[in-house]
């Protein structure tokens, strides 16, 4: 599996100094199961926030349900009870069609009505299925039909690109 | 026009013949030669049998045809018809009609009605109690009389034992012999399967294999006492042949027969609640199909009955225990026996006596043997043939069965009823 | 002839629930670890998920029952589905409508789920025989056969307070004969794995050849419990004493009624199950039903997050190979 060259420290970097003026609305930060909560992880710690970071399994808010069923290894999310009012910045580690970001959405107004919700990606690749755009990127990529960008961890985080056959 | 079938393996156990026999019927319908033409015979038509097997026709100890009463299962004519299209040219009748075969008139109609359609003989069975109440005596002499070959009360337990001593007693005075269910309805408890693994894991009521053996235990003594002649009916436990073998043993006049479904199916068939499966007396566990068969091998069962139940599809569309119970067996009575001779269970003389003379005997006709002077009833099957059962195969209104997909070897290919062809496979009616 | 096992489809998916029987252990196990994530959704604002949003569920009960449907209906509407509460004691059947034509005319009007009560078993192999592919059924009770949404929430509580299934012992007391919820739960038990089940009954109350469903009969209270880690109490039917299956209360109570006395001869952590509605005095003390022992209330709450599970993964369909589409 060829491995990007992008330097994911540089860019975790880049992306805290343009979430740091956000720090003044208190927001809470979640990350999206499995690779947007290592990358959220990571930011968090960068940032030296110290409400905990949420986490979200969006399994349940799939729009593929009917297709692809219910994983029994689905993770459990964990979000303070009450998201009421609270600015909230969303992160995850690649946006693709935005069906995933979609189901994020829906399951965050699920917890309560927040202030504003500010979506954080480390890639932002083409393919978009639905009306979704992220205010922060890390790195753009333009990628062929057949290649799907995966990010492993959580030590050490790897970017690398796949070809599924066929 | 005078008749030869030619060429077949005649096997008549009545009279110990199985042999490449030509068999000779007169115009009039009776068997005239067996191997040579008697003198004169003359011009006649032929039925090539070479490579088949021409037996006595059929005789079911058993078989209900709905008609008075519940026509919407099935009537005289269908089920007769099913009958000769299945090389089974005697049925006998329970008497559990609508109203009950318990007045000559009824006895008479229904004899009269099948005789009008000139396929399969129905001797009725006389009610032995009135209305089947299991309290008042029934006019038992004049049933005789109208053709009633025997008095029984169905599948309705007599519970009052002297009632059943005085009817026993009242039949023995006429030489009429008493068919006997046998089921104690206390214990019978409205199961409806085998009180055993099966109805455990399946939560169905239960049918203790005790109550078919209280029952009998109570009837053998009464049997001892009046001296009746008796036939225990579709009995289904090793138990319960047990104690018949030990009666006969003892000179009781005592006969039994089982049903070809006891003999093939246990309590495991019912699988995931197949109604098919739903029978009475219930498939019961392997071991008493296994004392079925050995009873059969030893002579202790006198005959081999469908215990035809033809259905409608409804009533078979329930919940296991709301479903009817009883399988539209009269096409695969043969069939089935003809799979036990291929087990090994029975040789195929065996088989052809236990459907032939020896429930005629029990019934007390003239049928089941195809002698010199006989009525020519034949049956023609041909026994390398194999066919499998699909809904499409069923003659009879009742296409209730378990055994739909079986395979069998040996189709009836030809059935005469005095000396007319009244089945013909393949041709078109 | 042997019949498939309807339960399955032919990629041998999970398509209804009828009966624990026949389900492997690696099933009931997904149904357990998707139940757990379906118990945090009771605590949030928004007690809903959308996963079953524009489905049809209709809780056809041919004998009543409140607990049992009330607590379907609210799994249901937990995972967003349209839900129709139907009790046909008193409406077609009695008007001689047979079980398959009130499930087609159902059916006609375009149900995608039915969770059926029944009093006689089979009922629910049988309508499952005749729906279409689309129609999934669960069972919730038929005759004496199966209760498979009981046992498994029985599991499921069992696994909360116990951990592995493979160490423990399991003790059912009670009236075996006519329990749907008992032959699922030894059915559940054996299959996960547990080494020792055990029944306590009288022998008028214990099936004929109970030992062949894996488990040891007892007729003593006391050698039965000893040792035990969970003990699961049957609701004893007070018409069994007009069927001469028991003398009278009194003794019931005496022999088999869990009492603090009796239940010291259990192990000292063992938790008390029962699957209600509770007979206080009969077959449970009240000391026990609300000792520190029991766990009666939260198996009520373990039921509704175990039924969205089985019905999450009975209506959902099946990953592929590879599911975890990049986005």
């Amino acid at each position: 599996m060829p491995q990007t060259t992008i330097d994911i420290a540089a860019t975790l970097a880049y992306m805290a100094d343009e979430l740091r003026p956000l720090l003044a609305r208190n927001p809470i930060m979640i990350g999206v199961h499995t690779g947007g909560v290592w990358v959220a992880g990571r930011l968090h710690s960068i940032l030296g926030l110290t409400e905990p970071l949420g986490t979200l399994d969006i399994s349940f808010y799939r729009d593929d349900f009917t297709r692809v069923g219910v994983n029994p290894q689905v993770k459990i999310s964990n979000l303070p009870v009450n998201l009421e009012d609270r600015h909230v910045i969303l992160v995850d580690d690649v946006l693709h069609t935005g069906r995933t970001i979609r189901a994020a959405l829906n399951e965050i107004f699920d917890y309560g009505r927040p202030a504003s919700v500010t979506l954080a990606v480390l890639i932002c690749r083409d393919g978009r299925e639905l009306p979704i755009e992220a205010q922060l990127i890390g790195h753009t990529l333009k990628l062929k039909a057949r290649q799907h960008i995966k990010l492993t961890g959580p030590e050490p985080l790897q970017l690398n690109v796949q070809e599924t056959g066929g | 026009m005078n008749l030869v079938i030619q060429g077949g393996r005649l096997i008549d156990p009545a009279h110990g013949v199985d042999a490449v026999r030509d068999v000779y019927i007169d115009d009039h319908g009776f068997v005239v030669g067996i191997g040579q033409a008697p003198d004169g015979f003359g011009s006649h038509s032929i039925i090539d049998a070479r490579g088949k097997i021409v037996c006595p026709g059929l005789v079911d100890l058993r078989a209900r045809l709905r008609e008075p009463g519940l026509e919407y299962k099935a009537t005289i004519e269908s089920e007769a018809r099913a009958a000769v299209a299945a090389g089974i040219t005697t049925l006998c009748c329970p008497p559990d009609t609508y109203p009950v075969i318990d007045t000559p008139a009824m006895a008479q109609m229904i004899q009269q009605r099948a005789w009008r359609f000139g396929l399969a003989f129905v001797h009725p069975l006389g009610a032995l109690t009135q209305g089947l109440e299991g309290k008042l005596l029934t006019d038992m002499a004049t049933l005789d009389e109208a053709g009633c070959v025997g008095m029984s009360n169905a599948l309705i337990p007599v519970t009052d034992t002297l009632v059943m001593r005085r009817a026993m007693e009242y039949a023995a005075s006429f030489g009429l012999t008493v068919f006997l269910h046998a089921e104690d309805p206390w214990l019978r408890n409205g199961g409806c399967a085998h009180e055993g693994e099966v109805s455990t894991r399946l939560g169905l009521p239960g049918i203790p294999e005790a109550t078919e053996t209280v029952a009998v235990a109570r009837d053998l003594a009464l049997i001892e006492q009046t001296g009746v002649r008796a036939h225990f009916c579709q009995l289904s436990s090793g138990r319960a042949l047990a104690m018949v073998a030990e009666a006969q043993k003892r000179g009781l006049p005592v006969s039994v027969d089982v049903t070809a479904h006891h003999l093939h199916l246990t309590e495991h068939d019912i699988g995931y609640f197949n109604t098919q499966c739903h029978v009475l007396p219930p498939l019961r566990a392997s071991r008493d199909r296994d004392s079925l068969r050995q009873a059969l091998q030893n002579g202790v069962i006198g005959a081999m009955c469908s215990d035809h139940q033809p259905h409608e599809p409804d009533a078979k569309l329930a919940p296991f225990a709301q479903s009817e119970p009883g399988i539209s067996g009269l096409e695969t009575l043969l069939p089935l026996a003809l799979k036990l001779v291929d087990e090994g269970i029975l040789t195929l003389n065996a088989a052809i006596a236990l459907l032939s003379h020896k429930p005629a005997e029990i019934l007390g006709i003239d049928a089941g043997q195809l002698g010199i002077g006989a009525t020519a009833d034949v049956c023609i099957f041909d026994p390398d043939a194999w066919w499998t059962l699909t809904e499409s195969h069923f003659v009879s209104r009742g296409h209730n069965s378990p055994f739909l997909g079986w395979e069998f070897r040996g189709r009836v290919t030809h059935t005469l009823v005095g000396g007319e062809v009244v089945f013909e496979l393949g041709a078109t009616t | 002839m042997i019949q498939q096992d309807v339960q399955f489809d032919s990629a041998r998916r999970l398509r209804h629930l009828l009966t624990i029987e026949g389900i492997p252990r690696q099933t009931l196990l997904d149904i357990l670890n998707t139940a757990e994530s379906f118990m945090s959704v009771g605590e949030r604002e928004i007690k809903k998920l959308p996963l079953l949003r524009g489905k049809t569920v209709v809780n056809l009960f041919f004998e009543s029952s409140t607990r049992t449907r009330t607590t379907f209906e609210i799994a249901a509407k937990r995972l967003s589905a349209d839900v129709i509460n139907i009790n046909t004691g008193v409406s077609s059947t009695s008007k001689g409508e047979t079980l398959l034509d009130t499930v087609r005319n159902l059916e006609a009007m375009h149900t995608d789920l039915f969770v059926v009560r029944h009093s006689e078993s089979g009922a629910a192999h049988l309508i499952a025989q005749h729906v279409p592919a689309h129609v999934h059924i669960i069972n919730a009770g038929d005759g004496r056969h199966a209760h498979p949404t009981q046992a498994l929430l029985d599991m499921f509580t069992i696994r909360r307070y116990k951990g592995a299934f493979e160490n423990l012992r399991v003790a059912i007391v009670g009236d075996i004969l006519h329990s749907r919820v008992a032959r699922s739960q030894i059915h559940a038990l054996t299959t996960l794995g547990v080494p020792e089940v055990r029944v306590i009954a009288p022998q008028t109350l214990l099936p004929t050849a109970v030992e062949r469903l894996g488990v040891k009969p007892y007729s003593d209270i006391h050698a039965g419990l000893d040792g035990v880690d969970v003990i699961i109490m049957l609701r004893l039917q007070r018409e069994r004493m007009s069927g001469a299956l028991i003398p009278s209360e009194q003794e019931y109570f005496t022999l088999y009624g869990l009492t603090r006395e009796k239940l010291a001869y259990a192990k000292p952590d063992a938790i008390v199950m029962h699957p209600g509605p509770m007979n206080r005095g009969l077959e449970i003390d009240s000391a026990v039903a609300d000792g520190p022992q029991s766990v009666i209330l939260p198996q009520v709450t373990n039921g509704i997050a175990v039924r969205m599970a089985i019905m999450a993964l009975i209506m959902g369909g099946q990953p592929a190979a590879d599911t975890r589409r990049t986005e």
